[in-house]
């Protein structure tokens, strides 16, 4: 692995994902960012709006489309130490989607509580 | 201000490059300094040293690394996206046993903690993408 920062900074790092998983590579390359950031001892949260929502789903199955199923990868982020997920209440409702049929255990928050999360983070990588 | 810069799409499909060109340079002018500009995603394809744009357009390989040339500016192409996308340096070439490399002048190509630290370093980090 290359030179870390030991600079001692701690910064609020958000990654937002907003598409869905498979029709673009946005949030696959979105969630190697995090696992390689996490090395970085940063304060990190996630997010998922609008399509993102998507990735999150349980038992997804691409087979069909001979991609690479990372989704299962989101199980694994606890042990990167990223445990914030937030996951917006609109954009589930939207799309008929309930907590109980994603993958892993989130902070369901408001669109305006999503808001304020943005606006406090420091550092946004946004997918 | 020090600015970190991400480029997440391509060169002339989209005009995320443009604008971050742009943007580098105007802020160079105005006496900001420029951390680092990553190029992620499709992004990585702005680090190409084979393109033959038509004359009567802009070389975008070509302009940014004649900007990082001119003003010392690092620019680094991520490793993972590059490798899945072709863009090979001299050391990726003999490492995976390529027969050729095709990084432009000026670009390195290096892993995400680089877009890490430009985050942890950079007074702002600026995206350009969708």
């Amino acid at each position: 692995m290359e030179e870390e920062t030991q600079s001692g900074v701690i910064k609020k790092f958000l990654y937002v994902n907003r598409r869905a998983p498979h029709g673009t590579i946005y949030a696959h390359e979105a969630l190697e960012v995090v696992l390689i950031g996490a090395a970085f001892e940063q304060d990190v949260s996630m997010a998922f709006i609008d399509d993102g929502v998507f990735q999150l789903k349980k038992d997804q199955n691409t087979d069909g489309i001979d991609t690479k199923n990372f989704s299962k990868t989101f199980s694994a982020l606890e042990m990167y130490d990223v445990e914030k997920l937030y996951v917006e209440k609109e954009s589930l409702d939207e799309r008929g989607i309930k907590e109980d049929d994603l993958a892993v255990d989130v902070k369901v928050i408001s669109s305006s509580e999503m808001k304020k999360l943005i606006t406090e983070s420091e550092v946004i990588l946004n997918f | 201000m020090k600015f970190g810069i991400l480029v997440n799409e391509g060169p002339y499909t989209h005009q995320a490059s443009d604008s971050a060109y742009l943007f580098v340079k105007a802020a160079i002018d105005q006496g900001h300094e420029i951390f680092r500009v990553f190029f992620y995603h499709d992004g990585v394809n702005n680090g190409t040293r084979l393109a033959t744009p038509p004359q009567d357009d802009r070389h975008i390989p070509n302009r940014w690394s004649e900007l990082a040339k001119e003003h010392n500016i690092d620019l680094v192409l991520c490793v993972a996206a590059a490798q899945r996308r072709g863009m090979v340096d001299a050391d990726e070439m003999k490492r995976n046993k390529k027969d050729a490399d095709n990084i432009a002048e000026n670009f390195r190509i290096s892993g995400l903690g680089q877009l890490i630290e430009a985050g942890i370093q950079a007074d702002r980090l600026i995206t350009f993408g969708d």
